[in-house]
């Protein structure tokens, strides 16, 4: 029983863990289902949660918080979006320009204010999204197996996770079942035929690129005012490449994407769990196998060996008009 | 937006635009330090104090230029071959276990065999860490950036299991291996200058530098006078018409890969052959990444590297003389403007191709009397 407990608040842990990659994952999913592709996602991140920790600081507010990680990001998603769209520029080299200019702009800058190289003071309560108890956990506790789901995995979130999971059927239903989804789906594919239905690949793929922004914002915001109640350069850690990967695991689907990024937050959970731990018949647990696992995957899968990933047709290749 | 841009002179190609666009850079980053209340042209004063003002500091300048010549000859192989290599970093890494395994293996071999078997061993370790993700794009079709950034923290997490749990000095504290033999060293400039009676200050700029313009010639030599360089622009400009030429892409792409991760070797020669000495935890200090930069500005010619990298070299010296001076303009700065240089050299480089072109094409239709 004990081992199912601990278990369970693994599992706890990797809910959390993968809150931000499920963010950044749809983020992706977005911008690469209308044809730009983002390896951008990291440094994004890092501007939700420096916005937003920044502003909390100033305001003590978490909401303002959250607007200004998003603002932020979104800015920074747009100057992507006007070199992929309007300069046609190699999607690759302008993404690794954000990761680099964010990652330092973001550090330079809260060095300048805070000092303590870069990292912000910590963060009053009333500046972070505390977690929320549903209705009966009380009621539930003494039901033996659901009482501790319940407790641990279901309830005591934040307002953010749940807006997370809630992000994976809007998706869905925003892609698969709407005029605009159809559209967007249609112009990562082909914007050709999407052009000459009249409709603007233009529009279509700074709209993606606007709902990217806002998405990987709120898995910076996350970081900073849920998991973590500061700023701190670099803070996003590699989690946008996770992100990435668990978009191409995914094969560019929400639902797979939401399975991916569970798992590999679990996978975080469990190496934590396990640094130092000496396991029967295994011995020492080397806690980096564990945490390269998801790339070790997306490399296999990529590799065609387990299924195949195809991404959207035409991602990464700027739209030319005919002339 | 609609009309084809017309060829520009090859001097405005050559020059202007990209001078424009690395100018566009640095105002952007003159008006970051601006932002955070300082003065730009005192910043640029330090800076270039620091990084020229003495012997010392030019000795540092090179020596950092020297690890940004081989990652941005590193990246630019692969940009000739329409290749995106992002996994350099880790190459380097992995690289620096060749060097590091040779030198602490083969310590019997006689005087400095030991260092050339080690550049050697470097070469080949990076090549190898390339080649996967080389292999994987040219015969399964696996998106190379993609597989380069997974290598990148494969690499992170395999030297630092490697380095914290077997090779590390046992009973020691730091994540390093023991120190290598005076064999497999590669000498820095002050020690040989010595005993010619030349006193330079005791800094890491070592023969390396040597070994980074020699590789820029033969990169240059490679890709414009040789039929496989020939091969590899083909396959970059249109590897479907490369095919009708008889040349395979998948063998363009995997050799191109492989020489790409032998040259990424060359940061663990100037690194850890030529100062540290020893195998020492994340010594590439993003310094894979500086390539990139460095071979955007370059426009992917070893003579444009060269200039580029000095460039990075003095940033990255002259930056950290100038974040000891002014404390507010931290190192980060130096990631700022790389990131600039990237945003404007590479995704916006035709950003000052139109009004250039414009305001060429009014000069020749009127011009001036």
């Amino acid at each position: 029983m004990e081992t199912f407990d601990a278990f369970i608040v693994i599992l706890g842990s990797g809910i959390r863990l993968g809150v931000p990659l499920i963010l950044a994952c749809l983020a992706g999913l977005w911008s690469e289902r209308s044809g730009v592709v983002d390896i951008g996602l990291e440094g994004k991140m890092l501007t939700g949660a420096f916005g937003a920790a920044a502003v909390a600081e100033f305001t003590g507010n978490a909401w303002l918080g959250l607007i200004a990680g998003v603002v932020a990001t979104v800015a920074v998603s747009l100057v992507h979006g006007y070199a992929s769209i309007d300069q046609r520029a190699n999607q690759i080299v302008s993404g690794t320009a954000i990761n680099m200019v964010t990652d330092g702009l973001t550090a330079l800058i809260g060095n300048a204010i805070w000092g303590q190289g870069g990292r912000t003071p910590q963060l009053p309560d009333s500046a972070l999204f505390a977690s929320i108890e549903l209705p009966f956990v009380n009621a539930l506790d003494p039901v033996p197996f659901l009482g501790n789901v319940y407790r641990h995995i279901i309830s005591g979130h934040d307002i953010v996770t749940y807006a997370a999971f809630a992000f994976v059927p809007i998706t869905y239903w925003a892609l698969y079942s709407t005029r605009f989804g159809l559209r967007l789906r249609a112009v990562g594919e082909s914007p050709a035929a999407v052009d000459t239905a009249g409709i603007s690949v233009r529009g279509l793929r700074y709209s993606a690129v606007l709902i990217c922004g806002v998405l990987v914002g709120l898995s910076g915001v996350y970081l900073a005012l849920a998991q973590a109640a500061y700023f701190q350069p670099h803070m996003s850690a590699g989690k946008g490449f996770i992100a990435l990967a668990a978009l191409v695991f995914a094969k560019w689907r929400p639902w797979p994407a939401l399975a991916t990024c569970l798992l590999f937050g679990f996978l975080d959970a469990l190496s934590i769990r396990l640094q130092g731990a000496v396991l029967p018949f295994i011995g020492a647990v080397p806690v980096q196998a564990i945490q390269t696992l998801p790339y070790i995957l997306t490399v296999v899968l990529l590799a065609g060996f387990i299924g195949k990933a195809t991404p959207p047709k035409s991602s990464g290749i700027p739209y030319v008009k005919e002339r | 937006m609609s009309s084809p841009l017309k060829p520009l002179p090859v001097w405005a190609d050559v020059a202007l635009i990209p001078l424009l666009n690395v100018a566009a850079a640095f105002l952007i980053s003159g008006l970051v330090v601006l932002a955070i209340g300082e003065d730009p042209i005192e910043a640029v004063r330090l800076l270039i104090v620091g990084a020229l003002g003495d012997l010392e500091g030019i000795g540092f300048t090179l020596y950092y230029a020297t690890s940004f010549i081989f990652t941005g000859l590193a990246v630019a192989v692969c940009f000739h071959a329409g290749l995106f290599n992002i996994g350099v970093e880790g190459q380097a890494y992995v690289a620096g276990l060749g060097a590091a395994l040779a030198c602490l293996t083969l310590g019997f071999l006689p005087g400095y065999t030991l260092v050339v078997v080690a550049i050697l061993a470097a070469a080949v370790f990076g090549a190898a860490f390339a080649a996967i993700p080389g292999y994987l794009q040219a015969k399964r079709d696996s998106h190379i950036v993609i597989t380069t950034i997974m290598f990148n923290y494969i690499a992170s997490a395999l030297m630092g299991y490697l380095l914290v749990n077997v090779l590390r000095v046992p009973g020691q504290m730091n994540a390093e291996t023991r120190q290598f033999p005076p064999g497999g060293i590669v000498p820095q400039f002050h020690v040989l200058l010595k005993p010619l009676g030349i006193v330079w200050p005791d800094t890491p700029f070592n023969l390396s530098f040597l070994l980074a313009l020699v590789c820029a010639a033969g990169v240059w030599a490679l890709i414009w006078r040789t039929r496989l360089g020939f091969e590899i622009r083909t396959v970059g400009a249109n590897a479907s018409a490369a095919v009708y030429g008889g040349i395979s892409p998948a063998r363009v792409t995997i050799i191109t890969t492989l020489l790409s991760g032998a040259l990424s070797g060359g940061l663990a020669v100037n690194i850890i052959l030529g100062e540290e000495h020893r195998l020492i935890l994340e010594y590439t200090a993003g310094f894979g990444f500086v390539g990139i930069a460095v071979a955007l500005m370059g426009r992917a010619h070893p003579v444009g590297i060269i200039l580029a990298a000095i460039l990075f070299g003095m940033l990255y010296q002259g930056g950290a003389e100038l974040a000891f001076d002014k404390p507010k303009i931290s190192r980060d700065m130096i990631i700022v403007i790389q990131g600039l240089v990237v945003l404007f050299a590479g995704a916006l480089e035709h950003l000052f191709r139109r009004p250039v072109a414009t305001l060429l094409a009014r000069r020749t239709a009127h011009p001036p009397i």
